[in-house]
């Protein structure tokens, strides 16, 4: 019978900066292109090359600190992190040790209606590696470092979350303030937000936290879910069969649902971190706190609120319009051309998720503009089209974009209103569908729903709806 | 202090250094009369005093995000052991 | 053409169209294919280059563009300073091939004053030792004695001067590695203040001790050199633009009313009493002159050397983990796997001097050792900070030795590294305070060697030790090695 247990968790996230050169060198972080064009001696470990800190990534890091209620270190440092690897090219990483640039913050999620903070413990400024693909006509590895000195930020949480679902809350969380702040586009399927997860379970009622085990290579918000579960149990049946966890570095694969530890005898996980003395400290002035400070964008929360008060919007609306901050910006872009708030939430809550959901889309992945979405809005509101074309129409605005007024033009569709055309039509229809007149004469009101349909179609949809009822029911 | 074989294994691992039976004899000779001598630094009362890594006070010395570097790729293969497809080829890291 | 000319001389004849540049550096190639079987200062010698580059220079003095004083000059740099396209090994087996894509800011800054690179110079393997002897490709050999080392780590540098091999050329200094040679070599090296130069494209050892220098015939050229490669380099973030810079207005002989500190610890045991003589007589030199002497207690001497091995060997540690047969230099031949590969390249390419202080670093950065023996020695290290910053508060200068002894014989320290270490003890702490030290001939011992004067500055006050070292230098005229006025005679 199993004991009840509670899982303790917490995360490290790794964040990718959108910076547009490298930590310590003026190469592009641009992602793709082909191996090793985005390099120099700097970011390929060159004996005699020297870093020099780029100050964005500085401003990044303290814009996140500050929105997840951190404490700025005025004095902060960067350490080196010593292990050999070969996507790692001095085979150290420069990282941060002693004096993280932020310290002691949380933030606030919400699951099932509760309420809960979940604490930071530290955020500290590092260098990505390179990137190793296995070669497998020579069974060798080769090292691209394109990547290698791109900005990171890591995100250590205290072991504040008891489930899933927290985890979930926590990341999304962070992803849509980091979004929010244009630090990074936190897209986790392209890395530039990764999580490694720290699990123990204890006893309901233990004040001892057990020993825990860290998660490394979770791609996507599932597999993270899944890791935990399958890594709640595994621990489970360890502590039932009288065994113990063993403290250790996991690996996931999500294709095959289970980990396994990444123990080697040549890893003595002894990093020997001190001072790089390549680099001075930065010492960040009450000023250049509060220009940071004075610069923080309207947050989620705020916006939510700011959209159901202004703009009228249900609660329901508004978060998920909030949820991203590209859906939001969509939003107050088109708004911004005049276009009705209400029909604007329509179209982004209802045909944009849609597509977004059969093309297996994220928001940040919409590409349409504000200007178009409007104009669309625009062509709706005068009746120079109907809601059929114009959910057509929407349908090419957000896969190519295109500019509504020509599309329409150039394609015929706006809607008929000449009753003239519209009789003749109806009368052909009324001609050609003699069971369906009968059946409506009968009694049958649902027929006239047929033969509506039908001249819809005879004029590819073109007609205005109201009017060929009209007429229909005239000559009937 | 006494210098263990293990200690120098340890060692050899963290520092990616494989020792000969004869070398590894030396190496703790080295490394036991080395720390025994550098020991003399416990002599010295550093209660209070902030550890220095720089002897003067510059800070904030920053790049601004501008691109400044292009494809160098060529150059920085040149002196490399082993390439292939423009990456450096090394033994295989995946199991 | 007369070798004995000194950097700032010969470019003086270079301007007035005395001597052609292709003339003085087809002069000193001579002179190195007659002496190199010798003194083996030199690792590459880039004769071609030098030749089509001096013809190139030679235009550019010609028609104005280059009117600096080392325009034309040739010099060679240490072998731990990156130039494009130029083998750079740091006399190390495991960069045996490495021929770096960039050049080193300070070298970058020395070709734009048209200098001649004629080739890179013999070192300790990764500037690690005092006598040269830990180099790959041979021990350099001092030109006042072959059976003697010409100190080190910069002894390649040190000996192609004195030798006449070449006029002038660069060094670095971690504990002592331009000072020392220079010493033992009777030539004239300044070690500046951490930062006055950038060390983009140095090799590093010890990152917060290195810093590059120039070695030379006299103050004049040191100061001269000094002045070009200095300042603030984008690259290096631990470079910075100081005032003082105006190194040659501080070639003056008059040290009237300078205050000159004499520390009690630099003259006590192991001091051989030959260099003590010619030391406290260069003093009292500059006394006559009008300097004020006056004997003190620095203090933390003997803690300096336990202090600068903690430190420089953690660094180095991690500093040479990049040379793994990834990226560059050698890859062993046969392994199993990554970590054999690693571990095999490492072991080959390495010399026995880098393991030790590559594992000694190691150790003392390794968990649970860090607090007792790194941040212990970075303690010291303030304490010995503040020590220099107490003694400058009364004094300009500081004089003493630049080491115990004159050149010792090769072979005689290798086997006790610690007592190789206590040859640093007058040089060390300089660098673990960040400040800068010149080292100039003040005599020579009974057995003809020549003895080092060490006088030492504060923080970006060169000047002061230049012009104290200038002032001296008016007493003692330079001395060739007979080995060099010998060579340089048959070969004119």
């Amino acid at each position: 019978m199993h004991k009840a247990y509670e899982t303790v968790i917490g995360l490290e996230v790794h964040v990718e900066l959108a910076t547009k050169t490298k930590i310590f060198c003026g190469c592009s972080t641009e992602f793709g292109g082909a191996p090793n064009t985005h390099t120099c001696p700097v970011c390929t470990g060159m004996p005699g090359s020297l870093p020099v800190l780029n100050k964005d990534v500085v401003n990044k890091a303290i814009a996140v600190g500050l929105a997840t209620n951190c404490t700025i270190t005025q004095n902060c440092k960067f350490d080196r992190k010593n292990y050999f690897y070969p996507d790692n090219p001095q085979n150290y990483q420069i990282s941060q040790l002693y004096y993280p640039i932020c310290r002691d913050g949380k933030v606030e999620i919400e699951v099932n209606g509760e309420k809960k903070w979940i604490g930071i413990h530290e955020i500290h400024m590092e260098e990505d590696a390179g990137k190793l693909v296995h070669d497998a006509c020579t069974d060798g590895s080769l090292v691209d470092y394109n990547r290698s000195g791109v900005p990171l930020i890591e995100i250590v949480s205290e072991p504040d979350m008891r489930s899933a679902e927290e985890v979930m809350a926590y990341l999304d969380k962070l992803r849509t303030t980091i979004q929010y702040l244009g630090a990074s586009d936190c897209k986790l399927n392209e890395g530039s937000m990764r999580a490694d997860v720290n699990l123990s379970v204890r006893e309901i009622g233990a004040m001892e936290y057990g020993t825990r085990t860290e998660m490394k290579n979770l791609n996507s918000f599932k597999a993270i879910a899944r890791a935990i579960e399958n890594e709640r149990e595994r621990q489970i049946a360890l502590l039932e069969s009288g065994q113990e966890v063993v403290q250790e570095t996991r690996r996931w694969d999500d294709t095959k649902e289970y980990s396994y530890a990444m123990r080697s005898k040549e890893d003595a996980q002894d990093y020997r971190y001190f001072p790089d003395p390549d680099l001075v400290p930065i010492i960040i002035s009450d000023e250049w706190l509060e220009d940071i400070r004075a610069k923080q964008p309207e947050f989620r929360e705020e916006k939510k609120a700011r959209y159901q008060k202004d703009f009228g919007l249900p609660e329901y609306d508004a978060d998920i319009l909030t949820g991203t901050k590209k859906l939001a910006d969509i939003f107050e872009e088109t708004i911004a051309l005049d276009a009705n708030p209400k029909k604007v939430s329509n179209w982004l809550m209802v045909e944009t998720m849609r597509l977004l959901k059969e093309n297996e889309m994220e928001p940040e992945d919409i590409r349409f503009s504000a200007k178009n979405l409007a104009k669309l809005i625009q062509l709706t509101d005068s009746q120079a089209i109907n809601s059929t074309v114009a959910k057509e129409v929407f349908e090419k605005i957000f896969a190519e974009d295109i500019d509504p007024d020509k599309y329409v033009e150039e394609k015929g569709l706006k809607t008929v209103n000449d009753e003239g055309a519209l009789r003749a039509t109806v009368e052909q229809v009324i001609a050609e569908n003699p069971q369906s007149v009968e059946d409506y004469r009968n009694g049958k009101e649902k027929a006239i729903g047929f033969l509506v349909g039908q001249t819809m179609k005879a004029m590819k949809g073109k007609a205005n709806p109201g009017m060929v009822n009209q007429i229909l029911k005239e000559l009937l | 202090m006494q210098i263990t074989d293990e200690t120098i294994d340890y060692v050899g691992i963290l520092a990616k250094l494989e020792l000969s039976d004869e070398e590894k004899e030396q190496a703790k000779k080295d490394m036991s009369s080395m720390l025994e001598y550098v020991g003399k630094l416990n002599e010295l009362d550093t209660e209070g005093v902030e550890p220095m890594s720089h002897t003067f006070s510059v800070h904030n010395v920053f790049r601004e995000d501008v691109v400044t570097n292009g494809d160098d790729r060529e150059n920085m293969l040149k002196n490399a052991p082993e390439q292939k497809d423009g990456a450096y080829k090394v033994p295989k890291t995946f199991n | 053409m007369d070798l004995s000319l000194t950097a700032v001389e010969l470019g003086k004849k270079i301007k007035n169209k005395e001597i052609s540049v292709v003339e003085a550096v087809t002069a000193y190639l001579d002179s190195m294919d007659a002496k190199e079987k010798d003194i083996n200062a030199f690792i590459t010698i880039d004769r071609e280059g030098a030749l089509k580059r001096a013809e190139k220079v030679q235009k550019l003095i010609d028609e104005g563009t280059l009117t600096g004083p080392l325009a034309g000059v040739p010099v060679a740099i240490k072998d731990n300073m990156c130039v494009d396209g130029m083998l750079t090994t740091c006399s190390s087996k495991i960069l045996g091939n490495f021929k770096p894509t960039y050049t080193a800011t300070a070298v970058e800054k020395l070709e734009a004053a048209g200098a001649i690179i004629v080739g890179k110079t013999n070192m300790d393997e990764f500037a690690m030792g005092s006598t040269t002897e830990t180099s790959y490709y041979g021990a350099t050999k001092n030109p006042w004695d072959l059976s003697r080392v010409p100190g080190g780590s910069s002894g390649g540098s040190a000996a192609a001067v004195s030798a006449e091999e070449v006029p002038y050329a660069l060094g670095s200094d971690t504990g002592g590695s331009i000072r020392q040679p220079a010493g033992f070599c009777g030539v004239t090296g300044i070690k500046p203040t951490y930062g006055r130069v950038s060390r983009y494209g140095l090799i590093a050892y010890g990152s917060s001790l290195d810093q590059i220098g120039p070695l030379a015939k006299d103050v004049t050229d040191c100061a001269t050199v000094l002045e070009v490669i200095c300042g603030k380099d984008d690259k290096d973030s631990t470079s910075v633009e100081e005032l003082g810079a105006d190194f040659t207005s501080a070639l003056v002989d008059d040290v009237k009313g300078m205050k000159i500190g004499i520390p009690k610890d630099y003259f006590g045991e192991g001091l051989d009493p030959e260099v003590k003589e010619a030391v406290m007589t260069a003093a009292k030199t500059l006394e006559a002159k009008g300097a004020i002497l006056e004997e003190f207690d620095l203090s933390l001497v003997e803690y300096a050397i336990p202090a600068y091995y903690i430190i420089a060997s953690a660094e180095a540690s991690s500093n040479l983990e990049r040379f793994d047969g990834v990226k560059y230099g050698y890859r062993t031949e046969q392994f199993r796997d990554l970590h054999n590969m690693y571990k095999k390249t490492r072991s080959e390419g390495f010399g026995a001097e880098v393991k030790r202080r590559i594992m000694l670093g190691s150790f003392v950065l390794s968990s649970g050792y860090y607090d007792a023996y790194y941040m212990k020695a970075l303690r010291t290290k303030a304490m010995i900070k503040k020590a220099f910053d107490r003694a400058f508060e009364k004094y300009d200068v500081i004089l003493g030795p630049v080491a115990p002894t004159t050149a010792l014989k090769l072979g005689e320290s290798l086997n006790d590294p610690i007592k190789m270490y206590l040859g640093d003890i007058y040089t060390v702490s300089v660098n673990l305070a960040g400040i800068p030290g010149i080292s100039l001939p003040c005599g020579y011992d009974s057995k003809g060697l020549p003895i080092g004067l060490q006088l030492l500055g504060k923080h970006f006050d060169e000047k002061s030790i230049i012009r104290a070292a200038f002032s001296f230098e008016q007493t003692r005229p330079y001395k060739r090695p007979e080995y060099a006025v010998e060579r340089g005679q048959k070969h004119a």
